[in-house]
């Protein structure tokens, strides 16, 4: 029970390194990145291709991983995303399903349609005894390198002078300029921050939940769920979205499996039922 | 009208306004001839009514999407929910023998499908586009969701044992598929004709008026939820009668009706053709589907790249410039002769550099639009000249 507990939290925590970037983008940019999961993807992929074929350690390449991801983001950012931002939301869904594609066709075909496996290392397999409670290893180190990450985050938003540059672009990007402030370079940094934790989000979770090229659009509808439900205004919505939604899922698909992938959805439609216009009441004002 | 005998100073504005729908319900040459061509495919291409009967059921569906992305404005990312109803319900129709007649089948689904979407429709109503987008989508996947794990549907081996009676109890479906294909082509034809009166109808006026400013709308009197109601229904309607069509054509229902892939796909049908006149979804159909072949024959089941390669550039370019780049990138890729490797190394590189030139691209597109239009307007002048 307490390890299902467990694994939930971990998995939470995952969701939310993942999504968090699109926290970003969607919630606050107020642009609709569909690709983002693609992002992940890739984190996953740098892992699977230093660990597994240049025999790089684990833990060596995960920030590996989330520098190539964010820069491959920045790339993107600059010469693709930059023409999309003062589209309608339609055109950006369709923009960023058109490099969904490309992304799951090019991966298909250069990686194979199988499911990728890292090789994890021997002292992070298995599990620890904690009062009683079997703690899987990974899990725990997923929960603590997430864990320092939000709290990381969450100060360089509400503490740094870069978060409050990134918080007056978004409230207005006009009188942001006006001030002083580069909001290109501010978006294009908080961009590839976004993608680089995707990215380092994908590299941790190709064991748990899983890596093939199809990885976009299976867990497109999560990170939309994780900044749906949890609102835009802070890091924390998204935050314990992300755990309502890992422990949920986890349970859900432990307990009544012929229902498990059921459960989430109808929390989202519930949610925006509940609250159609408040979720997204930052988009509306603009 | 009743009205013009209380206020017989509204008479004249009643007849022009009279006017303004009959010269809005009138057929051109154009639309006429599209029909036409449509109608000689049944005897010039019978050894294509397999392709053409998924057109057509594609179609169906496009046209479907158009009447409420394009005339209402609603953005769904889940209009396979309905497509997908509809495909079940026709097939669990026919495989339980309980309306074996196709065309009452074909009913059937198409109110059961709207059913579901006038219940559906209300957790559209409020919100953003973005609120649309995920309630569309999170309604197609938990729909999926039932049709993987319920015992009626065969779950993941899809519906099986689907086996038609004749239409109308005369005309049998063929192995060439020429019943399904004549059959496909006269349901999209009379459902055109319908959605075609929608349209112009007042009602279909006042939806265009909210999807121009909704609250302007419900200022000068129009009930707009209402409206959005309607024409979703009247949409999931549609979609279903385009899964029921595919499920009766190709006889087996599987989980692929309801993918996220089929909603995105359906959109760029749309998208492809244009919004908002009724033949952008059919056209938008007609070219995915004929593009979408030859491209599953040059590299099978990458041919999505191609496709997201064209969304892409038709977003950064506009449609028709953008249709155009994606289609040189691939001829050069195809007259290079290089393999699928080298294409996307390629492919990448250049939407890369065409996405830092795009500010010097632009300039030139507009110029050629322009010229483009100059030529038009000059033709046009000479046709209006000899006409007198």
């Amino acid at each position: 029970m307490l390890t299902i507990l467990f694994d939930g939290i971990a998995y939470g925590m995952l969701l939310f390194v993942v999504a968090c970037g699109l926290a970003v983008t969607l919630g606050l940019m107020n642009f609709v990145n569909l690709a983002h999961g693609a992002f992940a993807m890739a984190g996953g992929y740098i892992t699977v291709i230093l660990v597994n074929r240049l025999g790089l350690p684990f833990l060596a390449s995960l920030p590996l991983a989330f520098v190539l991801t964010a820069a491959i983001g920045v790339v993107l950012e600059r010469t693709l995303y930059v023409h999309v931002y003062a589209r309608t939301h339609l055109e950006q869904v369709l923009f960023t399903i058109g490099l969904v594609f490309m992304s799951v066709a090019a991966v298909d075909y250069v990686m194979g349609s199988q499911q990728q496996f890292v090789s994890i290392p021997s002292y992070l397999q298995g599990q620890i005894n904690l009062f009683g409670i079997g703690i899987g290893r990974y899990r725990l180190l997923i929960i603590v390198i997430c864990g320092l990450l939000t709290i990381a985050l969450q100060f360089s938003l509400a503490k740094t002078r870069f978060g409050s540059r990134l918080r007056a672009a978004v409230d207005d990007a006009r009188v942001a300029r006006g001030l002083g402030i580069n909001v290109n370079a501010v978006f294009a940094v908080t961009f590839a921050v976004g993608s680089g934790l995707a990215g380092l989000g994908g590299a941790l979770g190709a064991e748990i939940i899983g890596l093939d090229p199809n990885f976009p659009l299976k867990f497109m509808i999560y990170f939309l769920i994780v900044v749906t439900v949890g609102g835009t205004s802070s890091i924390t919505g998204p935050f314990i979205a992300s755990l309502v939604l890992g422990i949920g899922d986890v349970f859900g698909k432990y307990y009544v499996p012929q229902f498990g992938a059921f459960i989430i959805y109808i929390i989202m439609i519930v949610v925006l039922i509940w609250r159609p216009q408040g979720l997204f009441s930052r988009a509306v004002a603009k | 009208m009743s009205v013009t005998g209380q206020h017989s100073d509204l008479a004249p504005l009643v007849e022009r306004g009279r006017a303004s729908f009959a010269a809005r319900a009138r057929w051109n040459v154009l639309e006429v001839a599209f029909w036409l061509a449509a109608l000689a495919t049944v005897f010039l291409l019978p050894s294509k009514h397999l392709i053409l009967t998924e057109i057509a059921i594609l179609a169906l569906f496009a046209l479907s999407l158009d009447l409420i992305l394009g005339y209402a404005g609603i953005v769904s990312l889940g209009h396979a929910a309905f497509f997908g109803f509809g495909a079940y319900v026709a097939g669990i129709l026919a495989k339980y023998g309980i309306i074996k007649e196709p065309v009452l089948a074909l009913l059937a689904s198409g109110i059961a499908a709207a059913g579901l979407g006038f219940v559906t429709s209300f957790l559209v109503l409020r919100g953003s586009d973005l609120t649309r987008l995920m309630v569309t989508l999170g309604v197609a996947l938990v729909l999926r969701e039932i049709a993987n794990q319920l015992e009626i549907t065969g779950g993941a081996d899809g519906l099986q044992g689907v086996v038609m009676e004749p239409v109308l109890g005369h005309f049998a479906f063929d192995i060439f598929g020429k019943t399904a294909y004549v059959y496909s082509l006269i349901v999209l034809f009379v459902l055109f004709v319908i959605a075609r009166r929608i349209v112009n109808s007042p009602f279909g006026l006042s939806l265009r008026s909210v999807r121009g400013n909704s609250l302007r709308a419900s200022a000068i009197g129009i009930h707009v939820n209402g409206r959005l109601v309607a024409v979703y229904t009247i949409a999931a309607a549609y979609a279903g009668v385009a899964g029921a069509l595919l499920t009766q054509a190709t006889q087996f229902a599987s989980l692929s009706v309801l993918d996220f892939e089929r909603s995105a796909d359906v959109m760029l049908m749309l998208i492809i053709g244009g919004t908002g006149y009724l033949y952008g979804g059919m056209i938008g159909a007609v070219l995915f589907k004929v593009v979408q072949d030859y491209l599953a024959n040059v590299t099978p089941q990458y041919w999505h790249f191609w496709l997201g390669l064209m969304l892409v550039m038709m977003i950064m370019f506009g449609r028709v410039y953008g249709a155009i780049i994606a289609a040189a990138i691939f001829g050069i890729c195809t007259i290079l002769k290089l393999g699928f490797m080298h294409s996307i190394i390629f492919t990448v590189a250049l939407v890369l550099v065409m996405g830092i030139a795009r500010p010097h691209i632009l300039p030139i597109t507009a110029k050629i639009t322009e010229h483009a239009n100059a030529l038009q307007r000059s033709v046009r002048a000479r046709f209006a000249r000899k006409g007198e």
